[in-house]
Order: structure tokens, then sequence, then C-alpha cells
């Protein structure tokens, strides 16, 4: 009795993925209801997490884990899958996805991320991975009558299944030099010395750098983030990353903290490659959810920085990055669903200009987001690279910092121009002003948080700063 | 004649693993021969986690190739399903021609 209210969190959600596909198998038209429901269990389940004890537990022979890294990515996960549900409400109606299998499999998909972030073996590991990436495959190819949505899952899938083979053979070595698939019996076997291991972790870091979409495995990304529907883009921008970066760190300090020196090297090239190309490529786009997808290759860079300096304080700089980012993300995305004209969606750079002039209000909160993606003072976006770049300089890892902040002073350019557009070009026919309520509050709350977070940096800061691996 | 050992499982299973990656990459023709490679690869990968299993006499390694066998079918159904209605909107699936999405 006592196990199973520390999983209960995950039992509830899966049952509530049951009986919502009974509900909508046969109650007709039942799209609203089910979409109301997956939203307040989202909501339900995030009270059934922060219910959990507030120690380190270990469940069902070690395989499962619960302590505070966990309970922190899993309270973010569910509450950033209940924003995205929120916010495209709009945007799903409009574009004829509004299924009642939607809402599911972004439920589905949520459980497998759960699974991911508590995981404490590399079976469990796995089958949340495969429950989180095949919804995810589905959810890109959503619009079955649209050739670009199609392709977008198309790519997606041969590549993710790709990754999910190498991490897989990875996974599969380190089983067989260390003869297990426990994170802490590897961790007290794997040694320098043990060649197997050492490619078993290079697999393995492969396919999870694929994951959190880094260079040089990126090259899904932009694609899928412009072919899929936008809603399911803001959920590739936010949700998986979650689950993928927590996972990316439960990997390298736990089962491979003695091989530090091994993979340091590794995710140091990761940062820096991906911090450069975000900066460069998103130059030259007019898509912009082809530039957001540039943008979080960047990003992703910063916060793999904060990986690679091995101390407690470079993981909690990546967390406290992470949150910021996704808070950004929601309010651009949340930008992004106002930007439709007679109930048809725009997505291009140009269809911003001259915005200021008929929609003041919509182009401040552009202004915001985007000068906090920048990194410009005294934005919640500055903050989280300040972190980031604390914690690198601390290990004395001055050249990464260095390409870090000249990379950010190179994407601020792309930021800036979209301002540009928006604030000093000619204004074009006003866009649709009819939006729900939910993406209005939204975009309200995302706005204010990072305006205002320089007052009170110290409650992210208390909550992350708890977190420790060692 | 030497015995077949673990270090003989393994060989066979990098190499299907590598005619696997390389599928993926050098084909130029036909999708499905994609999702064929994804398939050797996870096979590769049961052939090592099984003589892995047998070497080591734990069970783990078969309970996990297991799971795997099941994903992998889970996976191709998914797989599948996307080539159709791919097929269906565009009427063919050649590799080449899948750029409709690039910038």
């Amino acid at each position: 009795m006592q196990l199973i209210s520390y999983i209960l969190p995950e039992i509830f959600l899966s049952s509530v993925i049951m009986i919502l596909l009974m509900i909508g198998v046969f109650v007709k038209k039942s799209f609203r209801m089910v979409n109301l429901l997956t939203i307040t269990s989202l909501l339900f389940a995030i009270i059934l997490v922060l219910n959990q004890p507030d120690e380190t537990i270990k469940i069902f022979r070690d395989s499962y884990i619960i302590d505070k890294l966990s309970v922190f990515m899993k309270v973010l996960t569910l509450l950033f899958s209940f924003f995205v549900l929120v916010v495209s409400k709009d945007y799903i109606k409009n574009t004829n996805i509004d299924k009642i299998e939607y809402p599911i499999i972004i439920l589905a998909s949520t459980l497998g991320m759960l699974l991911m972030i508590s995981s404490y073996d590399l079976i469990i590991f796995y089958l949340g991975l495969e429950l989180q990436s095949l919804c995810l495959y589905i959810l890109s190819s959503f619009r079955r009558d649209d050739e670009r949505s199609t392709e977008a899952g198309l790519k997606y899938f041969v590549l993710s299944a790709l990754a999910s083979g190498l991490l897989l053979y990875g996974c599969s070595l380190i089983y067989g030099f260390t003869g297990s698939t426990n994170f802490e019996i590897i961790s007290s076997i794997l040694s320098e010395s043990n060649t197997g291991g050492i490619f078993g972790l290079v697999f393995i870091m492969v396919g999870l750098a694929f994951k959190v979409s880094a260079v040089p495995f990126h090259m899904w990304t932009p694609d899928v983030y412009e072919g899929s529907p936008t809603s399911v883009t803001s959920f590739f921008a936010m949700v998986p990353k979650i689950a993928a970066l927590s996972v990316f760190i439960r990997f390298m300090y736990v089962p491979f903290i003695n091989v530090i020196t091994q993979w340091q090297t590794i995710i140091v090239f990761l940062s820096i490659a991906s911090m450069i190309l975000g900066a460069v490529a998103a130059i030259g786009q007019n898509n912009i959810k082809r530039l957001l997808a540039y943008s979080s290759i960047g990003h992703m860079g910063y916060a793999l920085a904060g990986i690679a300096t091995g101390t407690n304080e470079g993981i909690q700089s990546t967390i406290i990055y992470l949150t910021i980012y996704l808070v950004m993300n929601l309010g651009i995305f949340g930008c992004i669903f106002m930007m439709k004209r007679e109930n048809v969606f725009y997505e291009n750079i140009n269809d911003l200009s001259g915005l200021s002039k008929n929609h003041p209000l919509l182009a401040l909160g552009f202004l915001v987001i985007l000068f906090s993606l920048a990194g410009i003072p005294p934005l919640a976006g500055f903050f989280a690279k300040f972190y980031i770049f604390m914690s690198v300089i601390e290990v004395q890892m001055y050249t990464l910092a260095l390409i870090g902040l000249i990379t950010t002073v190179v994407s601020a350019f792309y930021y800036l121009r979209i301002i540009k557009i928006i604030y000093f070009d000619k204004p074009k026919k006003p866009f649709d002003t009819n939006f729900d309520f939910g993406l209005k509050l939204t975009l309200a709350f995302s706005s204010i948080l990072i305006l205002i977070y320089f007052t009170y940096p110290s409650i992210l800061i208390k909550a992350v700063s708890s977190i420790s691996l060692y | 004649m030497n015995d077949i050992g673990l270090g003989h499982y393994l060989t066979l299973a990098a190499i299907i693993f590598t005619i696997g990656v390389v599928g993926v990459f050098l084909n130029r023709k036909n999708i499905i021969i994609i999702l064929m490679s994804i398939e050797l690869i996870l096979l590769a990968v049961n052939i090592n986690l099984v003589s892995f299993s047998i070497y080591l006499q734990d069970l783990v390694g078969q309970v996990f190739t297991m799971f795997i066998l099941t994903v992998a079918a889970a996976e191709a159904a998914v797989g599948l399903a996307i080539i159709v209605v791919y097929y269906k909107n565009k009427g063919s699936i050649h590799v080449e021609q899948i750029s409709s999405l690039k910038g």
C-alpha cells in the first residue's frame, strides 16, 4: 500500500487515459469534455506529485526513484503540458485537429516523461522514453490531410527511431560490461579502464543529445518544428526538453559520475556547437517556428554548459535556465497563437510588420519576451544566462563561457530584427482579437513573470537549491 | 576448432547494427527499407542483450529483450501508419522526394 502511494501520480494518469479513451469512444462529440477533463487531471496530478514525501525514496528494487530533482521536473512537465493545452485551445479548433485523441496522446506522452524523469534503471528508462516518443511521432503528424505535417512526422519518426536504436545499443553495452541495469550499481562498477562501458556511454550520449536536439544531432528540429501544427510545436519546444534534460542530468551524475573526464569534453563540444549553430543558423529564417527551432537549439547549448561543469551548482543553474526558458517559450508561443486573421493562422515574420500600430499590447508582449530570449537585463532571460556563466566560470572553463557570451551577442541580432519589424515597418491588416480567455491570461502571466523576476529571484533559487545528486 | 564464445556473438551483433545504421543513411529509394534497417538495429541490440545475459548468468538481459521486442512492434505499427498517411497525401514514398520542408 505504502509502495503504491509513491507512484500515485503515474497510476492516476494512466487510469485517466484509459477512462478518457472509453469516454471518447462511447460519447458522441465529446472533444470539449475530454479536453477539459485532461486539463483538470493534469492539475490534479501536480497536487499528487507535490504530496509526495520530501525525501529520497527508491522503490521496486531500486529501479524507480523519487527525489527532489524528480519532483521538481515532474511538476514542470505537468504544469507546461497543462499550459500547452490551455494556450492552444483556439488553434486546435480552427485547424480541425480537435479530435479526442489529441489531449489523450498529450497525456500519454506526459506519462512517459514522468516515467523517464523518475527512472533509476535502464529498462524503466527505455520504456518511458519509448512511451513518450511514440506519442510524439503521432502528435507531429496529427494533421493527417496536411502534407507538411505528415512529412514532419515521417522525418521525426525515422531519425528518432534511429536515435533510440543507438541509445539502446549503448544500454546493452553498459549492461554487458557492468552486469547490471541499475544506475547505482553501474556507477559503482564503471571505471575509466572499462572500455566497453565507455563505448556504451558514448552511444547513450548520442541518443540523449538527439532528444535535447543538441548539435550535431539537431537536423530534425527545424523541419519538425516547422511542419507540425503550431500547438504541437509549442509542446515539442517545451515539455520533452524537460524530460530529456533531467534524464541527461541523471545519467551523467549517477551512473557515469566516475567517468566524468570521459563525458565532460563531449558535453562541452555539444554545448559549444549548439550555441554557435543556434546563433548563426537562425539569422536567415523567415518562418517564425523555424527560427524558434534554431533558437531552442541555442538555448539547449547553454543548458548543457551547466551540465558540463560537473558540480551541483552547475545542475542547479541548468534547472533554473530550463525553467526560465520554458516560461519564455510559453510566452512566445502565446504570441504566435495570436497571429491570425479571419481564423487563418500566420507564421511568417513578415506578417508581424507594423504590429505595434494595430496591437500595441501584443507588440509589447513580443518585445518583452524577445528581449528576454536575447538575454537583456533586467529580464528573466538575462539571469538565466548569468547563473550558467557563473557556474561555468567557477570551474575555470573560460573558453566555454567566452563562446557563450559571444553567441549571446550574435543571437541578439535575430531577436532584435523581429522587434524592428514589429515596431518600425509598415503596418499590415490587423489581426483578429477574439481570443480565448486562457490564452490571454497565460500570455499576461508569462510576460509579467519575465518582467518582475528580478525583484524576487530568491523564490526560484530556493526551490532549486535543495536539488543535489551527490 | 575454436568454440563459439561471447566475442563471436558481439561481433555478429555489431555487424548487424552497422548494417542497420548504414542502411538508414545510404538508402535513397524507399522508406520501407529505412523501417527494415531500424528493425535490424533493434535486433542487433537483442542479440547483444541475450548473449550478455547468458554470459553473466543473469536473467535481466532476457527480460529487457522481451520489452524491446514489444516496443519494436509498437514502433513499427506507428511508423507504418505515418507512412500510409504520408503516401495518401503525396502519392509516393521515395526518400529523395521527402523535401518540402527545408531552409
